[in-house]
């Protein structure tokens, strides 16, 4: 994105929390930011690339955006970066270390959980990475909030020389709020000094930074006494009181307006003392947090009566409708019980699932067309838009947990395969920028321990599934400027996968690419076979002329129906009897030539050539009137 | 919670549902309310459920709209506004698109499509306006349009004039040209047109009824 004049101070805008943070940044002078695109956080960096005076790009990975925070931060420089929950796990590594060295720049990590799921493959609580690292969370409750401590976290992480996290959840980042923004206070990097023991860390120079990192926990326990992030809104009502932090605090003021509350902004460490006073003073004392026990366990740890996930969710958002009654129960209230008759309303009227769906032309579609047809075979997959080939009409993705995973998995479940096995095919399925991300070392262990396993690169030149950011596949950075564009074919021959093992191919050419699949599963060799059209989502996709069904012509074999596209509709169902007793189902179709792009897909297994050019049909039709 | 007015924009991913909600939320700003939106909206690009939370008022705390207090429900699709209809308050109404789209796990015959969604909604206690924008957008000349009748169908139920609406409508497409803007000006004016229509044959099952 190109930069733009940011709105002035004092304005008061609707922003996204990822907005708010992405203007807090800016604000904050910081000079370098990196991230990896991930749901529900990729939205910072985004915004962040389209103000001016900073660097900002897309990195390979969570890992590699951390450690070039980091390396900025020493450098002197205020830094960030963002990641999804999972990506946190992937950037641990340099996450451990770097709480011992501490900061010079302010750096700060935000990372968003996704409570609730709505778009990811577990529901972590990366809270936890605050004790394990034992460096601070900030936690906002909206917009104005993450703006707010986005700007504290910096200066926070330059007093006690750490990285501070901003724990962000899928509620903040994509709640539009007003937030009043401000000026932005430019940052001078001190530049890099040289210092070993702090920067090197070997074990002697670690074990000298340990004690130093616990008594960086103390004071920041003695800060998050008496921060203002942490306050007491007092109440009326005082039978319960509530411990809370992050968006839980907008449901709690929501549900209970007369309950006394302490919302916590600085989550970790917590502050005890301030816990235990307000613990005294109300009837009793529910801690609220999405999702996992990590305060109440500690607050408990402490000696303080309190009552948590004994009552509440371990899952899921900790909405009004959540809460309202568990709280009502815990005062011997008399509650509607929500699943028979939730207050004031009816039940949820039955209507079909609707999950999301690859889109009308999407290149993956021939991929899980030819994979769908293939028997006796076993599908690794990974992250991204393609993990949909698990669904209908396909059902050809076996397995799916994180990135770059499908790697591993494929030559584990070669090496691990049983009697029953024995013949199996084993298919991975993995995407251009998941490949760059953390797949790469994985084909190399294919290659190196001799796994027979054939990969599927689906290079479509874009993150797709958040929204097709570029990477290092597409030749764009993230301004959009041009950039050195890497060469998959290349890479995996580097890695020792054998030339005659490496094919290039058209997934609109399913016959082409049905073969190749099929004589490449025979061979037990590595093998990748690329496949090279782009994402139809990105601004350089071209479509071409739409089809369409000529009714007199359709049998309602159904067969264009297998390749999923979502611009093929059933108009008449049936079913026949075929003379050797077999019952068969004929679906009859049309296709919404409005949103066709002619990618020629169902034009291919149309066994009575029924499918044709839209234009044609209505030169036929024009020459018929005349 | 009688100050803070809730409206739930539901459809399909593609539909337009978000930047609907968002020039609500711009017209709920220009006349000084405390605003929050938020969405549920899996891979929404991907043709799956949207379902868009507006909350404005003096102070608006948490984003979520309890189920059971949707002021408003805007339908864009007609399964959609039956999925969510159990959102709506007792007095609520509901303004709905009786345009389909079935996903393709209908296609695949997996699931069947409800054969009357708005007869549903109505059968389970629900005050509907229904109207088929999809058609009144087909005919002004473009699909796109629909997101703008819809708006029009709402300007005249929300707690302010509909001029407020419409001109935060126009203002999005001020940059298009004069050919656009009044395109849009007539799908927000047919909207609005369609929803009164749609009024007066419930008002009338409404009376039947009783």
């Amino acid at each position: 994105m190109a930069a733009v004049m940011p709105a002035p101070a004092q304005s008061r805008l609707l922003m996204s929390g990822n907005e708010a943070v992405a203007r807090a940044v800016w604000e904050s002078g910081v000079r370098v930011a990196a991230a990896y695109p991930g749901t529900p956080a990729t939205e910072m960096l985004e915004v962040i690339s389209t103000y001016p005076d900073l660097y900002s790009e897309w990195a390979v990975n969570e890992k590699t955006s951390l450690e070039i925070a980091f390396g900025a931060a020493m450098a002197g420089s205020r830094s960030f970066c963002a990641m999804k929950h999972v990506g946190l796990n992937v950037a641990s590594d340099a996450l451990m270390t770097l709480t011992l060295t501490g900061v010079a720049g302010g750096l700060v990590i935000a990372v968003a959980d996704d409570v609730g799921l709505s778009s990811s493959q577990n529901e972590q609580d990366s809270r936890f990475w605050g004790r394990f690292a034992h460096v601070p969370i900030l936690e906002p409750a909206d917009s104005q909030e993450a703006y707010e401590q986005t700007k504290l976290a910096f200066e926070l992480s330059e007093r006690f020389q750490t990285v501070v996290i901003l724990r962000m959840t899928t509620r903040i980042c994509h709640v539009k709020g007003l937030v009043t923004v401000g000026e932005r206070i430019p940052h001078v990097a001190a530049g890099f000094k040289k210092d070993p023991a702090r920067w090197v860390m070997v074990p002697g120079a670690a074990q000298k930074r340990i004690p130093l990192m616990f008594q960086r926990e103390d004071d920041l326990r003695a800060e998050a006494e008496v921060t203002p992030l942490n306050f007491v809104d007092s109440g009326s009502d005082r039978r319960v009181g509530f411990v809370t932090s992050g968006p839980a605090y907008m449901h709690i003021k929501e549900a209970f307006p007369d309950a006394p509350v302490l919302k916590l902004g600085l989550s970790y460490p917590a502050p005890f003392e301030k816990i235990r006073a307000f613990a005294a003073t109300v009837g009793q004392c529910v801690v609220v947090e999405e999702v996992e026990p990590l305060l109440e366990t500690e607050i408990k740890a402490q000696g303080i009566k309190v009552i948590g996930k004994e009552i509440l969710p371990r899952q899921g958002e900790l909405a009004p409708h959540v809460l309202k009654p568990v709280v009502g129960r815990l005062l011997g209230e008399e509650v509607a019980e929500p699943e028979k008759k939730p207050a004031r309303a009816v039940a949820p009227l039955p209507v079909f699932p609707r999950p999301p769906t690859m889109c009308v032309a999407c290149p993956h579609l021939g991929v899980y067309y030819t994979l769908a047809q293939l028997r006796n075979i076993t599908i690794a997959g990974d992250i991204g838009c393609y993990t949909l080939g698990f669904g209908h009409p396909w059902n050809a993705l076996d397995a799916c947990i994180s990135m770059g995973a499908s790697m591993g998995m494929a030559l584990g479940l070669d090496k691990g395969r049983g009697e029953a096995d024995k013949d199996k095919k084993i298919v991975a399925v993995i995407g251009d920028s998941t490949f760059m991300h953390m797949g790469m070392q994985g084909l190399l262990d294919i290659v190196y321990n001799k796994g027979n396993v054939t990969v599927l690169l689906l290079d479509n030149r874009a993150v797709g599934m958040t929204g097709g950011q570029d990477n290092p596949g597409t030749g764009r950075d993230i301004h959009g400027q041009e950039a050195p564009r890497v060469d998959f074919a290349a890479i995996v021959k580097a890695l020792g996968v054998k030339e005659e093992r490496v094919h290039v191919v058209n997934p609109y050419e399913l016959p082409t690419l049905f073969k190749t699949v099929r004589e490449e599963t025979k061979i037990p060799e590595p093998s990748v076979i690329i496949t090279n059209q782009p994402c139809v989502l990105v601004d350089h996709y071209h479509g071409l002329k739409p089809y369409t069904v000529i009714d007199d012509k359709c049998t309602g074999c159904g067969n264009c129906l297998d390749t999923g596209c979502p611009a093929i509709h059933v108009t008449k169902r049936d079913s026949v009897v075929k003379p050797s007793g077999k019952t068969v189902d004929l679906a009859w179709v049309r296709i919404e030539s409005s949103v066709c792009t002619g990618c020629g897909l169902c034009v291919q297994p149309c066994a009575p050539d029924a499918i044709v050019h839209a234009d044609k049909v209505i030169q036929i039709k024009a020459l018929q009137r005349h | 919670m009688s100050e803070i007015t809730n409206i739930l924009v539901v459809g399909v991913g593609g539909q337009g549902v978000m930047t609907a909600t968002e020039i609500l939320a711009e017209a709920a700003i220009a006349l000084g309310h405390d605003v929050k939106k938020t969405e549920v909206a899996g891979m929404a690009q991907r043709g799956g459920v949207v379902s868009s939370h507006l909350r404005f008022g003096p102070k608006v705390l948490s984003p979520q709209i309890t189920p059971g207090d949707a002021h408003i429900l805007l339908g864009f699709e007609a399964a959609e506004g039956m999925r969510w209809r159990h959102m709506l308050r007792a007095d609520g109404l509901a303004l709905m698109n009786i345009g389909n789209l079935a996903p393709p796990v209908v296609e695949l015959g997996l699931f069947e499509y409800p054969q009357d969604p708005v007869g549903e909604m109505r059968k389970s206690g629900a005050r509907v306006f229904a109207f088929d924008a999809s058609a009144i957008a087909n005919s002004l000349g473009d699909i796109r349009l629909g997101n703008t009748v819809m708006l029009g169908a709402i300007a005249d139920h929300m707690p302010f004039p509909a001029e407020v609406l419409e001109k935060c409508v126009l203002q999005r497409f001020a940059r298009k040209g004069e050919k656009v803007i009044e395109m849009n000006r007539q799908a927000f004016a047919a909207g609005r047109a369609a929803a009164a229509e749609a009024q007066k044959t419930q008002d009338a099952r409404e009376q039947a009824i009783a």
